[in-house]
């Protein structure tokens, strides 16, 4: 497909099916409704499914359903439908059935606005459901990053049996920007373990379970996922540097934020202040060796999270810095989206404090 | 040379079933699974199973399997029937489970007439959290949390589920049956496989109430159970087709 000017949330959409998605499960929700509208004139016409749910709850486990018989599947939503659908979040993880969940964050808590924002941060890397699991989490920061990853997180999600989130925002969602959306190879993964019919003799009775009653079933079980995720934590982190080389300062921000950032340290680096951006791309694995690295370089002097949420994503970055180095806040909190001026100001702080 | 007379279907694992004695929960799983068999259906039929005295229910139908959250069955079968239209997707749920936390989940599956088979299994209690008030506990009927006897005043009033049902355009087959005696089973039998059939045929929603026991909870022995049924229960729930969208034609 050439390079064409396209909505955040419909390009999404566009990615979705160019990797292989061919059904969806969804309830409206603003910032995100452009995605469940395009799929469900799109889908059909590639011989999908676009199935409107009576609820975030239901959408959830129709799409666990789907996993579980072994399709490519996805839904889409913003905070409070993503809160509904953690009972499905955490059976998908569970039963090791692979989806994908596209999340347009707006400003909470409660019903909250209608803006973007960045804090479902928590939610999304540090569990949301109940029990031990994690999701995937990528962070795009540009219309055509979400595109790609989009075709990475269904990929991933074969791969490991595991959800993958895309976390983006209201702006992500809303805004225009010329994007390609590229064919995709999409490679075969076994799925003899899903429900499509069992004939008594090709393969074992396919079981999609989410009971493990004795503990000893338990324990086997949450080995089993806890050793998937270290090695998703070793081979699937994902991060960009920008003017880290020489920096002084280094700025962490992830998605439409580190957009911002980028602006800001532009303007910062004209005038002399050696400032740099670390930008994680999967906030779940969070890139900590990467940043303890560059926290133990001697010219670095501070850090600073910069984040539209009240103080979520600079627990990472504490821990990933493990006291190296100080390690400040900038937060924007209820929809506020920053500009570069005030970010520049907050960097500017920094050298002087 | 001996002829055996009578053979368990194949559509049952040999796995022994954790139900109480005189639960009804084990005649239903023999129905359903000896209707599939007899349709020659085995092969393609996905069964999802809910949270209640049923959710061990993937351990015994041996056919391809899902556990749904409690209440969701209908929602995850829609999952599965929408992406592999050419299975036979039943889901076999509790009172509780249907009727209280996934009441979304079935009415509004019936009013998408979801081209599945839905076997609710109406005990009028909740079993496996220890015999706690469902939406169908009876009035004055004892529960641990209506330990007075259900009082319409505080709790409202039993769910008739196949009645609520049955109004959705989209329901196709809405009947109630029970298994307090032969007649009755053989009569189950019968709607259990035509709910079968009409899905085969592509249509749906199709949904069997059955009415069922749980002398555990109800506080009496095995035998008593069918009685207690018979004088409690078919007098508020009415056997009988509800709709037949076939019939009618
Ligand atoms: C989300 C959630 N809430 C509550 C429970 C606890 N729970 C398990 S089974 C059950 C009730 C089952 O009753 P019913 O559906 O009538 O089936 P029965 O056991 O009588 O066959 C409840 C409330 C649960 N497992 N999950
Ligand atoms: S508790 Fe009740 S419903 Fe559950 S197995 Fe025992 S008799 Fe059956």
């Amino acid at each position: 497909m050439a390079r064409m000017l396209m909505k955040g949330n419909e390009a999404i959409a566009e990615a979705a099916i160019a990797a292989g998605c061919r059904y969806f499960f969804g309830y409206p929700i603003t910032p995100q409704s452009e995605i469940p509208e395009y799929l469900s004139k799109r889908l059909p016409e590639v011989g999908g499914v676009y199935l409107q749910a009576e609820s975030e709850v239901a959408a959830i486990n129709m799409v666990f359903g789907a996993a579980g018989a072994g399709v490519r599947v996805m839904t889409s939503s913003s905070s409070p439908g993503i809160s509904l659908k953690q009972e499905g979040i955490s059976s998908i993880a569970c039963a090791e059935t692979p989806a994908v969940v596209v999340n347009m964050m707006r400003g909470g808590p409660g019903i909250g606005s209608i803006q973007a924002s960045q804090n479902d941060y928590f939610q999304a890397v540090k569990g949301g459901g109940h029990g031990d699991y994690h999701n995937l989490v990528y962070a795009p920061a540009s219309i055509q990053e979400a595109c790609d990853l989009m075709a990475k997180a269904f990929d991933r999600a074969d791969y490991y049996r595991v959800l993958c989130m895309v976390l983006g925002d209201g702006m992500l969602g809303q805004m225009m920007e010329p994007v390609e959306i590229k064919p995709v190879k999409i490679a075969e993964y076994d799925k003899s373990w899903a429900t499509t019919g069992w004939d008594g003799v090709s393969r074992p009775r396919a079981v999609i379970n989410t009971l493990y009653i004795t503990v000893d079933e338990l324990n086997e079980l949450c080995g089993r996922l806890q050793a998937k995720y270290k090695i998703i934590e070793r081979d699937e982190v994902l991060f960009e540097e920008f003017h880290l080389d020489d920096a002084e300062y280094v700025v962490v921000a992830y998605g439409t934020v580190a957009r911002i950032v980028k602006n800001a340290i532009e303007n910062l680096r004209a005038q002399g202040i050696k400032v740099g951006l670390f930008r994680p791309i999967t906030l779940w694995p969070f890139p900590m060796l990467p940043l303890e690295n560059i926290a133990g370089q001697a010219r670095v002097k501070r850090f600073a999270a910069v984040e539209m949420s009240a103080g979520q994503l600079v627990q990472d970055v504490r821990l990933a810095v493990n006291g190296k180095k100080p390690v400040e806040l900038q937060s924007f909190l209820g929809s506020n989206v920053p500009g570069p001026g005030d970010i520049a100001e907050f960097i500017r702080g920094l050298k002087t404090a | 040379m001996s002829k055996a007379i009578f053979t368990k279907t194949k559509m049952l694992t040999d796995t022994p079933t954790h139900y109480c004695p005189g639960c009804a929960h084990g005649i239903v799983h023999r129905l359903i699974a000896e209707s599939i068999e007899e349709l020659g259906l085995s092969h393609k039929t996905v069964g999802v199973a809910p949270v209640g005295c049923a959710v061990f229910a993937y351990r015994y139908f041996n056919c391809d399997m899902q556990l749904a959250c409690h209440g969701r069955a209908p929602a995850v079968a829609t999952g599965v029937k929408r992406s592999r239209p050419d299975t036979l997707v039943f889901t076999y749920q509790g009172d509780g489970d249907l009727a209280s936390i996934g009441n979304a989940e079935i009415n509004s599956a019936a009013a998408r007439g979801e081209k599945i088979c839905v076997f609710l299994i109406n005990n009028a209690i909740y079993g496996m959290t220890g015999g706690q008030m469902a939406p169908t506990t009876l009035i004055g009927q004892i529960s641990t949390t209506s330990p007075n006897g259900r009082n319409p005043e505080v709790n409202g009033y039993p769910m008739r589920v196949s009645e609520m049902l049955a109004t959705h355009e989209g329901a196709y087959y809405v009947e109630r049956v029970a298994v307090n005696n032969t007649r009755n089973i053989l009569g189950a039998k019968k709607a259990i496989k035509k709910a079968f059939e009409y899905q085969q045929n592509g249509h749906g929603l199709n949904f069997i109430e059955v009415l069922s026991t749980c002398p555990t909870n109800w506080g009496v022995s095995a035998t008593e159970a069918m009685t207690w049924m018979e004088e409690n229960m078919l007098p508020y729930y009415q056997l009988g087709v509800k709709k037949d969208k076939e019939a009618r034609q």
